[in-house]
């Protein structure tokens, strides 16, 4: 049972939340959607934490499954085949196809060592790139590098997700529209991760990472469940991809480089592989450090310099690196550990 | 031209190049099994180092042939010691951690890598200055450049010369005898650190030269190359079957040829107008020469992860490699 205390922290946790984005329009309408791209990471990132943090299995390629996802909705609702089917119709396929494409990735693969799992998976996310950006003859199927435009904005009945409302002298504008849809899709996966993480196959998972012989001649089937991790993982993944297309209203296969693959793997281990709020931790971290280096670096360096020396964007993955190489190196769990590691750490200490 | 006889030759440089640069992922991997992914990326820096050198000798009158030497030597030492302080810095405190963490630790290192040479060289491709003379031959249809030879030359060289060093001197059994089991070798007097040590430096070493020799044949230097490049090696060190070194050399050699011909080739072969199940519903298409390919040469770097994931399905421990556990 939660008590009083709890039940108010929580409260005050969710008028925050529900409150935020006005007052980040009141700063400026661009934070509203910095704070939308981070509950999308945050997404991805619990999506990745089921396959990295739960089932230990190093996916290096998982930006694939966002790319799915993103082209499903782009090509199921933009001018390119004149489709436009209505999201709540096209987000499942995307799951759907995303899970598919996390099954066949997954089932030759999976009974190979950990760290072949890794090199597998970063070249499958290549050749999805590859391809996403050579598909565009003989059949003009994604319309190569050029990418595609004109997406279609979500739309629940007469409410337009890119338009602005107002309601009891409230501007709702497109981004804060999306930023509640998205915090609804965060609580339902985050509800998700908790009941999974303590079920059955949750258990399953985490036997599997920390002896996966051991986890076998207990009976699991450790080649299934580790599928599911796949398949769970990439479905995540897909639906956030879909959102992603949304609100961009534009999808290119510059945007499912490996670089994306390893910030939202940094985000996963510097937070704490495993534990669900150390992960939204790391992503809502490391989601807002290129754009607190954007307005702190650049005019430094203007302001010392004169001109801008190094790229905020360089700076950027120099920190993800770091983060990855250092966090492996001092805090190992994460910085928020997930508390089976912490209690397996006091054992050793006692 | 004949295409296929130059698909060859262009298969076999690439080929060996990619076998040099497997040479550094199979002999760490065959001490410490880890896969550096960090080693792309040392040589990557090889290949722009020397690149800075010869440019910047460029205009000095000395004979080409001084200048590129000067620069891959240059090259060998910067490598070797960005090789010896990876493993030092990033790896040394992690050799008895979980599985995972030393390799997170090198798609960090990689990253931190490649984001410090942007830093250093900039975001366009250093190209490689027009000092040598490159005189190209004709045989049998086909053509060789001096660069093709002098590549597919020196990286049988290096293979030979590392054969002979891990094969034949006291050094190598140390090495060979650390891979067969690291406490045991310790017992017998091998000092397994400066084993291990020495694995990445002589790496990274052979890697810088691959670096340079891939950078001349295509002409330029570039701050992302390592990552294609590294992932291909590493491809070609599974394929021969990891830890395993004359399985790098041919693993390399191999993917090479396959690269080369599948590139060279998989236009036509996918041209739909070439298959007589398809004339009916392609004949407006096809009509006056017409083609309908699916797949054309710029599928490249596709066929590198296809074999990756071939083997590993088809033959996990790779053509010469002994048969490993699915977990250790």
């Amino acid at each position: 049972m939660k008590t009083n205390r709890e039940r108010f922290g929580l409260a005050l946790i969710a008028i925050a939340l529900i409150a935020l984005p006005f007052v980040l329009a009141s700063v400026g309408t661009a934070w509203v959607r910095i704070t939308n791209f981070a509950v999308l990471f945050t997404l991805l990132s619990l999506g990745l934490n089921i396959v990295v943090g739960f089932a230990g299995l190093l996916d290096l390629g998982y930006v694939a499954f966002f790319a799915v996802g993103a082209y499903v909705y782009a090509l199921l609702a933009s001018p390119h085949f004149g489709l436009h089917l209505p999201f709540w119709v096209i987000l499942p396929i995307g799951a759907t196809v995303a899970c598919i494409a996390g099954v066949v990735l997954g089932a030759p693969t999976l009974r190979l060592r950990g760290d072949y799992l890794a090199i597998v998976t970063l070249g499958f996310g290549e050749i999805v790139r590859i391809f996403m950006n050579n598909l565009s003859s003989p059949v003009n199927l994604t319309n190569g590098p050029k990418g595609i435009n004109r997406i279609d904005p979500f739309q629940i009945g007469p409410l337009n997700f890119s338009a602005s409302d107002s309601f009891g002298g409230l501007v709702f504008s497109g981004p804060i529209k999306y930023y509640y849809f998205l915090l609804l899709v965060l609580l339902a996966v985050i509800i998700i991760n908790r009941r999974l993480q303590d079920s059955r196959i949750g258990r399953a998972w985490v036997a599997i990472r920390e002896d996966e012989i051991a986890a076998r001649a207990s009976g699991i089937n450790t080649r299934n469940i580790k599928l599911l991790a796949f398949a769970m993982g990439a479905s995540f993944g897909g639906i956030a991809g879909g959102m992603f297309a949304a609100i961009q209203g534009f999808v290119s296969p510059e945007s499912f480089i490996l670089n994306e693959s390893i910030m939202i793997l940094a985000m996963v281990v510097l937070g704490g592989m495993g534990n669900i709020w150390g992960v939204v931790a790391g992503a809502v971290l490391l989601s807002f450090v290129p754009e607190l280096l954007r307005y702190t670096v650049e005019p430094a360096q203007k302001a010392l310099f004169g001109k801008l020396l190094v790229d905020p964007e360089v700076l950027r993955m120099l920190i993800f690196g770091l983060a990855l190489v250092l966090t492996m190196r001092f805090r190992p769990a994460g910085l928020w550990p997930e508390m089976r590691h912490r209690r397996e750490l006091d054992q050793d200490r006692a | 031209m004949d295409t296929l006889l130059q698909q060859i030759i262009n298969g076999l440089t690439t080929g060996s190049v990619y076998a040099v640069v497997a040479l550094g992922y199979t002999m760490v991997y065959g001490v410490i099994q880890l896969i550096n992914f960090a080693h792309g990326e040392v040589v990557m820096i090889g290949a722009m180092v020397a690149f800075s050198v010869i440019t910047a000798l460029a205009g000095s009158g000395l004979p080409p042939l001084v200048i590129v030497l000067a620069g891959v030597m240059a090259a060998i030492p910067s490598c070797m010691l960005m090789g010896y302080l990876l493993e030092r810095a990033a790896y040394r405190p992690l050799r008895h951690a979980p599985r995972l963490a030393p390799l997170i630790t090198a798609i960090g290192m990689s990253i931190v890598l490649q984001h410090l040479a942007l830093l250093v060289w900039g975001r366009n491709p250093l190209a490689f200055p027009q000092i040598v003379d490159n005189h190209v031959f004709g045989i049998g249809g086909a053509a060789i450049s001096s660069v093709q030879i002098v590549i597919i030359l020196l990286s049988l060289t290096m293979m030979a010369g590392l054969s002979w060093f891990v094969y034949r001197t006291r050094f190598g059994i140390a090495i060979r005898a650390t891979a067969e089991n690291v406490d045991v070798a310790g017992l017998m007097g091998v000092n397994a650190d400066r084993v291990i040590a020495a694995t990445f430096v002589i790496g990274a070493g052979l890697g810088a030269v691959a670096g340079v020799m891939y950078g001349s044949y295509y002409g330029i230097a570039h701050y992302t190359m390592g990552f294609s490049l590294g992932l291909k090696a590493f491809s070609a060190a599974v394929l021969g079957g990891i830890g395993n070194i004359a399985g790098a050399m041919l693993g390399g050699i191999l993917l090479g040829l396959v690269e080369a011909l599948g590139t060279g080739y998989v236009g036509e072969l996918t041209d739909l107008c070439g298959w007589p199940i398809a004339h009916g519903w392609l004949a407006g298409q096809c009509a006056d020469g017409g083609n309908f390919v699916l797949f054309g040469s710029n599928y490249q770097d596709v066929f590198a992860f296809l074999m990756l994931i071939l083997v590993l399905v088809l033959r996990p421990s790779g053509l010469l490699g002994e048969r490993v556990s699915e977990r250790a």
